[in-house]
């Protein structure tokens, strides 16, 4: 405010009143006017923002100026010297200059601040926004904590209790609940129990039916629902009229693991399976779920799923391992008892065997030799009838033995070298007689390239021929029987589990035994093999046999690497046996066995061949041993003739004897031997071993019935080729 | 292994000496190998050099002859001393044929030339059943010697029979310790092919 003061009057003679109140105001407008400034200097010194200095120092000097021309008046009241009118003047003429400034100034400053003050108003909504957000972050990075925290308690165990117990404490805690309840489906299913609450501490055993709105709207979503605090799932607590219940919250809980879970008459088998988890605020409180909370629940929610099925898991697997644990106990009693009655049982069938065996052979060693008596017609009928069966009887003790040796695995085969085609010979002229009764004719077809010689055992191969063709003659009212045996290679007609690979020294022996008798039905082909099993009706049943044949021979031929099968159109069409072994072929030829270091040959021919030998030199009784020895011969050996002729015996094959010493006496053995021996399969052979083999000394020895000469001293192989000659031809005048 | 081989044995107690002797012996010449070292192989080596040029010097100097071949060949594994065991009784034999013999010839009086003969018959036998062919030869000069009843003769061939088997004991002995030097470092005692 500014105002002209125009006080420069003539002097009147004033009102003196009216001049002292002028004074006096001018006095303190003055004095306000000097003090304004000053005011504003130090606070605007105190802000240190200010930014409008100059145009505050423009201000001030205005002010002070217009304090000045009030000032001034003051003397103007008085004197009016030239010098006052003249400070008056100047005074006057600044203030008018610094006030039009300042006029001019204001008008861009005031906007500007003005515009300030909307800044501020800005800055401070703002500010209150950030605030907002602050503190809703806040709450998330605690309910972040909440979990986690929660997280960590109930992760801590794996037992389904303390899970579900922390969940609830946790969440109580946390969201300063007034209750919390868990509803765990029952067995069947059907109903949701109360299973756990946080405040009640023994929760009455309360069921819902599952099938409530309520429940199903829960279920339906994996959020957190409010539900009404009248709902049946809400009214934990004896309701109280007065107070207003808290709002309710209730979330499904996953069980992602299906327990024992008994579908009887359910006809609608549900996959997922929830428990439900209330949640209720204090009653008068008058909270409300935020969302965040919520969150929380649902998250929580989640954990506790994912927690009860490791539980659960856990659960499971300790229960199976108990499980195992006593399957284990009880398999280990049952082998331990299994072994036991296998020893018992081998035990038994040792004991048994001999025990059964010694009679046995009792009654067929003097049922054999009461044949060999003078016995009436019907007599030696009985007696071949108590042969017969009682070697059935031995066969039967030794196939049971077989058998149970073969089941063990105790038994193992005796290779050896043996001619082949000489089996299946031998095989015919056992069976011929028993085909011969009954008018079925035999057929053997050998293969050409069948090996004559080959390795194997000899014994069991003879069984298994045995057993099968004997099995085709038993079973055939008519018809004939062929038996075809032939190298195989691979063959489709095997069956389908079986190659046959023929390797370098080995082979493979088909034998085929086709008949035209009783036939098998294809059904009962498999049962053929088992023990035990027969299939024959009752008439055909007469013949014989245990049933263990077949399964004898089929570990027999399973030992040797091979396979066995039978074919048959059905009953009354004869019936085709088939079995494959492998055997070894035999490089060497008939007189030598299989090859060995040369030092040692061996003849089999020679093995176990019991011989004698007479000479009176001690030196050369011992070498001709030891030759006869090396060859494989059991030798006993006698100094004079008179031991010879006590000693020798049917079991020697051959009776070496010495007869260098001049007289005749050595030649009379000969002659006494052949005494002695009345039946010429029985006498030994009669070998002269002398110093000299001309005319008359060969001459001699045949007069006295020697079957062969040898020079002294005997070389291996001069004793070898004797030998052989002389079992093969009984007789022999030796070459140098 | 596939094939088993069957041998014979004469009787079980044969068999088990048999067994023991032949399983001792592989065990020691197996033992032995595994012992042996380079220069043991040269040591091997000079040895059955050793060994063959001392046989082959005995049969060309007309000690042994093919029968002691043959009875070499009968010895194997089953039977590893056999040789050593023919040989011991023909030397006990020789002690007391030739004993009985010096006692024959020695009697005063007529000498038994027959039963002296007898004598010469047995060791003629033994030493042709070992092959030792001197011996034998020897044997085959004394029993014409006793026929023609010559007792100076007999007396003289006698003590030739006498330093003959002595002899040649002596050597098979040395033969025998070259063999068992052999078996010792290592080495297997070579087969000597005479021909």
């Amino acid at each position: 405010m500014m105002e002209v003061c125009n006080c420069i009057e003539p002097q009147w003679p004033a009102d003196e009143l009216l001049m002292k109140y002028q004074y006096i105001s001018d006095f303190f407008i003055a004095v306000a006017y000097f003090s304004i400034p000053l005011e504003l200097i130090y606070f605007v010194k105190k802000s240190a923002v200010f930014p409008y200095r100059w145009v505050l120092v423009q201000f001030g000097a205005f002010i002070v100026l217009c304090g000045a021309t009030h000032l001034i008046n003051l003397w103007t009241f008085t004197t009016n010297s030239r010098t006052v009118a003249l400070v008056m003047t100047t005074a006057k003429v600044l203030t008018a200059v610094v006030s039009c400034a300042t006029a001019l100034m204001l008008v861009h400053i005031i906007p500007d601040l003005l515009s300030v003050k909307t800044r501020e108003l800005f800055l401070k909504n703002k500010a209150a926004e950030l605030d907002r957000e602050m503190g809703l972050i806040r709450t998330q990075e605690e309910t972040g904590r909440h979990v986690r925290m929660l997280t960590h308690e109930i992760r801590s165990t794996l037992d389904r209790h303390t899970i579900l117990k922390t969940t609830l404490v946790e969440l109580g805690r946390t969201l300063a609940l007034e209750e919390c309840a868990l509803w765990m489906p029952t067995r069947t299913g059907l109903e949701l129990q109360l299973s756990y609450t946080l405040r009640q501490q023994h929760p009455v055993e309360y069921t819902v039916p599952i099938q409530l709105p309520v429940i199903n709207q829960v279920f339906g979503t994996s959020r957190a629902v409010k539900i009404s605090p009248n709902s049946p799932v809400a009214r934990l607590r004896p309701v109280s009229g007065k107070y207003l219940l808290g709002e309710v919250v209730a979330v499904r809980v996953p069980l992602l693991h299906l327990s024992n879970f008994q579908i009887n008459d359910w006809p609608e088998l549900s996959t997922k399976r929830y428990a439900l988890m209330v949640l209720m605020l204090p009653s008068d409180s008058a909270r409300q779920w935020h969302v965040h909370e919520l969150e929380l629940v649902e998250v929580v929610a989640d954990q506790v799923a994912v927690a009860l099925s490791h539980a659960a898991i856990l659960e499971e697997s300790m229960r199976a391992r108990d499980l195992l644990m006593e399957q284990n106990v009880a398999l280990d009693i049952a082998r331990r008892e299994a072994e036991t009655a296998i020893r018992a049982r081998n035990d038994f069938l040792a004991v048994m065997n001999h025990e059964m065996r010694t009679p046995m052979h009792a009654i067929i060693a003097l049922s054999s030799l009461l044949q060999e008596t003078e016995l009436t017609p019907e007599q030696r009928l009985m007696v071949e009838t108590v042969l017969k069966s009682s070697s059935l009887l031995a066969t039967l003790m030794n196939d049971v033995l077989d058998l149970s040796r073969l089941e063990d695995g105790s038994l193992q085969l005796e290779l050896g070298t043996f001619n082949l085609h000489t089996l299946f010979r031998e095989v015919l002229n056992l069976i011929k007689p028993i085909a011969v009764v009954k008018k079925l004719p035999i057929t053997l077809n050998l293969a050409p390239d069948l090996p004559e010689f080959v390795v194997g055992d000899e014994k069991r191969l003879m069984q298994i021929i045995l057993n099968i063709v004997g099995n085709a003659v038993k079973f055939s009212k008519q018809g004939s029987i062929s038996v075809t045996a032939l190298v195989t290679k691979s063959d489709n007609r095997a069956p389908p589990d079986f190659f046959v690979v023929p390797t370098g020294s080995h082979f493979y022996l088909r034998v085929k035994v086709k008949d035209l008798g009783a036939g098998i039905n294809p059904q009962d082909i498999p049962k053929l093999f088992t023990k035990f099993a027969q299939t024959q009706s009752l008439a055909t049943r007469s013949s014989g046999g245990s049933g263990l044949g077949l399964a004898i021979s089929k570990r027999f031929v399973n030992l040797m690497e091979g396979n066995i099968w039978i074919e048959s159109e059905g009953v009354g069409k004869g019936c085709t046996a088939i079995f494959d072994v492998k055997l070894g072929i035999s490089n060497e030829s008939k007189q030598s066995g299989i090859p060995k270091v040369p030092a040692n040959p061996q003849h089999v021919n020679f093995a176990g061949l019991k011989v004698l030998v007479m000479d009176e030199n001690g030196v050369s009784r011992m070498v001709t041993k030891g030759l006869l020895v090396h060859l494989g011969c059991e030798v006993a050996t006698v100094s004079s003739s008179e031991e010879c002729l006590r000693v020798v015996s049917h079991e020697h094959r051959v009776v070496f004897m010495d007869v260098c010493t001049p007289g005749v006496e050595n030649y009379q053995i000969a002659l006494r031997i052949h005494e002695k021996f009345t039946k010429r399969h029985q006498r030994p052979l009669l070998v002269a071993l002398t110093g000299n083999t001309d005319k008359s000394t060969k001459e001699r020895c045949m007069s006295f019935g020697l079957d062969g000469v040898l020079l002294k001293p005997v070389s291996l192989d001069n004793m070898r080729n004797v030998l052989s000659d002389l079992l093969e031809h009984r007789v022999l005048y030796e070459a140098m | 292994g596939y094939f088993s081989e069957t041998q014979v044995k004469p009787s079980p107690k044969e068999t088990k000496r048999q067994l023991c002797l032949s399983l001792s012996l592989s065990i020691s010449v197996s033992s032995l190998h595994s012992l042996s070292l380079y220069p043991m192989d040269a040591h091997v080596a000079q040895l059955q050099m050793q060994y063959r040029n001392y046989i082959l010097s005995l049969y060309q100097q007309g000690f042994l002859d093919d029968q002691f071949t043959e009875l070499k060949s009968l010895q194997d594994d089953g039977t590893p001393d056999f040789v050593a065991e023919v040989l011991s009784l023909f030397f006990d034999d020789c002690v007391k044929l030739v004993g009985n013999m010096a006692r024959a010839l020695d009697q005063t009086g007529t000498v038994d030339f027959s039963q002296v003969g007898a004598n010469v018959h047995q060791l003629k036998g033994s030493s042709s059943s070992v092959g030792a062919k001197r011996v034998k030869g020897l044997c085959i000069n004394f029993k014409e010697l006793c026929e023609a009843k010559n007792y100076e003769g007999c007396v003289r061939c006698l003590q030739q029979v006498d330093i003959e088997y002595k002899t040649l004991k002596a050597k098979l002995q040395d033969m025998f310790n070259l063999e068992k030097q052999i078996v010792q470092a290592g080495g297997i005692v070579p087969q000597v092919d005479i021909n």
